[in-house]
């Protein structure tokens, strides 16, 4: 499946998503180009996680139509999603907590077996300190680590489009720098897709070609990374005071 | 002494038969938070299923013991694994993210119903094997005192339990359906997002107690000769509660606990009374839950997701 830049990989049309009674996302519109990096920024809330959920089929989608690559997804189950080619580095990280970092990364090669070994290597180029600490515990990492796992094992999938929720949540200056490096790396060097959430609006606009803020499980703006963060409303909104 | 040690040999076959079945509870528990009240039916139907092939072997002119029991025993597995696919699938499959309680009551329903499927198409009446092997040796002889002796049986018993049971550790431990495994009984929705299948899985889980349990159910036909539709109820709850001795959702706990209870019957029923020795057994299970809920070799933060 050979697809060149700029085609689009991810679209997203009408969807809504349930809670309950509860509606989490009021019909939304996005799509994701290959080669691309979005990323999705919003208040507490607004509903950016459950998009990503919901492109991962945890919960499904109640109404719309999500097509990756071609084909329609939306009522694939989520494991059958991953095997699409989708991974994903949730929020919280969720790091299989009693399990060593290099088991953590063998279960994200669970459905590329094949290529584990190659994709063990990068990840360790990417990430050295996963490999310093490849038989602790993940249970055991501070929460840079956990962030780097939690990336680490999404591309042990060989995804070609990678979903971050916040990877930047709670780290420090410096760790966040070099997360952010890693991201940009692998966009650029491996042509990976990357769809990211960020509440660090600033440093995330900066590094998209594309971005969307939602409201309220609604998409209100949509723009590049450099025209949203000139945009007045976006600075007032997400942008000044703070970061 | 002698009598000790011959209690000590008898106690330990009991704990391999009631550890192999303890493994199924545990594991089951551990990857969806449910008590299997189904799974002493398994072992129950494992007897019958044995002592059914047993006599079929008789009949068909295959009477080399060693060739016997290994059919035997592949073909209860095969048969108690296709028991215990069904019994997820039907009972609590369907129940999946409703309340807590309601997989129990189904449990206990499929026990009951489990029960009375076998009492209807094999009677009630208990059903005998005779011998398969029974070649004693001897240990110790002294005059005036106790004879020591262990039989082949209880030999193969326990041969037959340290190798299953080093084959599953190692399966959890190294492959990657064991990597699964743990990764469900951790965090379900994660591994669905890594591509993992957790229906799947928790089929596999159940499968592979239930194969646990099928050997179970020949060994304790074989070693005590008779059975009946009831034998799940007691056996069952006697592994439950070694899989509550030794934590649940531990696997070396569940194997641990069925050796501790197995010991604790033989020498009851040796030392205190053969009448008694069941009560030991749920006097136990009360004073493990009360004072240490977490077993032996549990984790105090069992957190579930
Ligand atoms: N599992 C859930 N059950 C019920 N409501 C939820 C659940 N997860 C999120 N919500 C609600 O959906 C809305 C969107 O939440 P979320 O997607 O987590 O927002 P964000 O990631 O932008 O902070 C919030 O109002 C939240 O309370
Ligand atoms: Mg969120």
């Amino acid at each position: 499946m050979d697809r060149a830049a700029g085609d689009p990989m991810l679209t997203m049309t009408g969807v809504h998503t349930f809670y309950g009674a509860i509606e989490a996302l009021k019909g939304i519109d996005l799509t994701v180009a290959t080669g691309e990096i979005v990323t999705l920024i919003g208040a507490n809330g607004a509903g950016k996680s459950t998009l990503l959920m919901t492109l991962c089929g945890a919960p499904q989608a109640r109404y719309g139509r999500i097509v990756f690559e071609g084909e329609d997804i939306t009522r694939l189950p989520t494991c059958q999603i991953v095997r699409r080619g989708i991974a994903q580095s949730p929020e919280g990280r969720r790091i299989f907590p009693r399990m060593t970092v290099l088991e953590n990364l063998q279960l994200g090669a669970i459905t590329a077996p094949a290529s584990y070994a190659e994709e063990l290597e990068r990840v360790f180029l990417l990430f050295p300190r996963l490999k310093e600490r490849s038989a602790q515990r993940g249970g055991t990492l501070s929460g840079g680590e956990q962030q780097m796992l939690a990336i680490g094992r999404a591309l042990m999938s060989r995804p070609r489009l990678l979903l971050l929720d916040e990877p930047s949540l709670g780290l420090a200056p410096l760790v966040i720098r070099q997360i952010f490096q890693v991201i940009r790396d692998i966009n650029r060097d491996h042509g990976m897709t990357v769809f990211m959430v960020e509440q660090n609006a600033h440093r995330a606009l900066r590094l998209a070609h594309r971005a969307y803020v939602m409201v309220n499980g609604l998409i209100t703006l949509t723009g590049t990374g450099a025209g949203l963060l000139a945009n007045p409303e976006v600075r007032a909104a997400y942008l000044e005071g703070g970061h | 002494m002698d009598y000790f040690l011959q209690q000590l040999i008898n106690g330990v076959t009991l704990g391999a038969i009631y550890g192999l079945v303890a493994i199924g509870y545990t594991m089951v528990y551990g990857i969806i938070g449910m008590i299997n009240f189904a799974h002493g039916e398994i072992y129950m139907i494992g007897a019958f299923i044995a002592v059914i092939s047993f006599l079929v072997l008789g009949l068909i002119g295959i009477t080399w013991v060693p060739l016997a029991v290994v059919i035997v025993l592949i073909l209860t597995m095969l048969f108690t694994a296709v028991y215990g696919w069904a019994v997820e699938r039907l009972a609590y499959r369907p129940l999946r993210g409703s309340f807590r309680l309601a997989p129990l009551i189904s449990a206990i329903g499929m026990s009951i119903f489990l029960q009375n499927y076998v009492q209807l198409v094999q009677g009630a009446r208990v059903k005998p094997l005779p011998p398969v092997m029974s070649d004693v040796i001897v240990l110790m002889d002294r005059a005036g005192g106790f004879r020591v002796s262990v039989s082949d049986l209880q030999l193969l018993i326990l041969a037959l339990t340290v190798t299953l049971m080093i084959g599953f550790t190692q399966v959890i431990a190294r492959t990657s359906l064991g990597r699964a495994q743990r990764a469900c009984e951790q965090d379900m929705k994660m591994a669905s997002l890594l591509g993992i299948d957790v229906d799947r899985t928790i089929s596999l889980t159940f499968v592979m107690g239930a194969a646990l349990a099928g050997v179970a159910g020949v060994m304790v036909t074989m070693y005590y000769g008779v059975i009946d539709f009831y034998i799940g109820f007691l056996a069952g709850i006697k592994a439950f509660t070694a899989a509550v001795l030794g934590g649940i959702g531990s696997l070396p706990g569940a194997m641990l606990g069925g050796l501790l209870i197995g010991l604790i019957e033989a020498f009851w029923s040796a030392y205190f009374s053969v009448e008694y020795k069941d009560v030991a057994t749920f006097v136990i299970l009360v004073l493990v839950l009360i004072f240490r809920p977490t077993g032996l070799l549990g984790r105090p933060d069992l957190e579930k997701v």
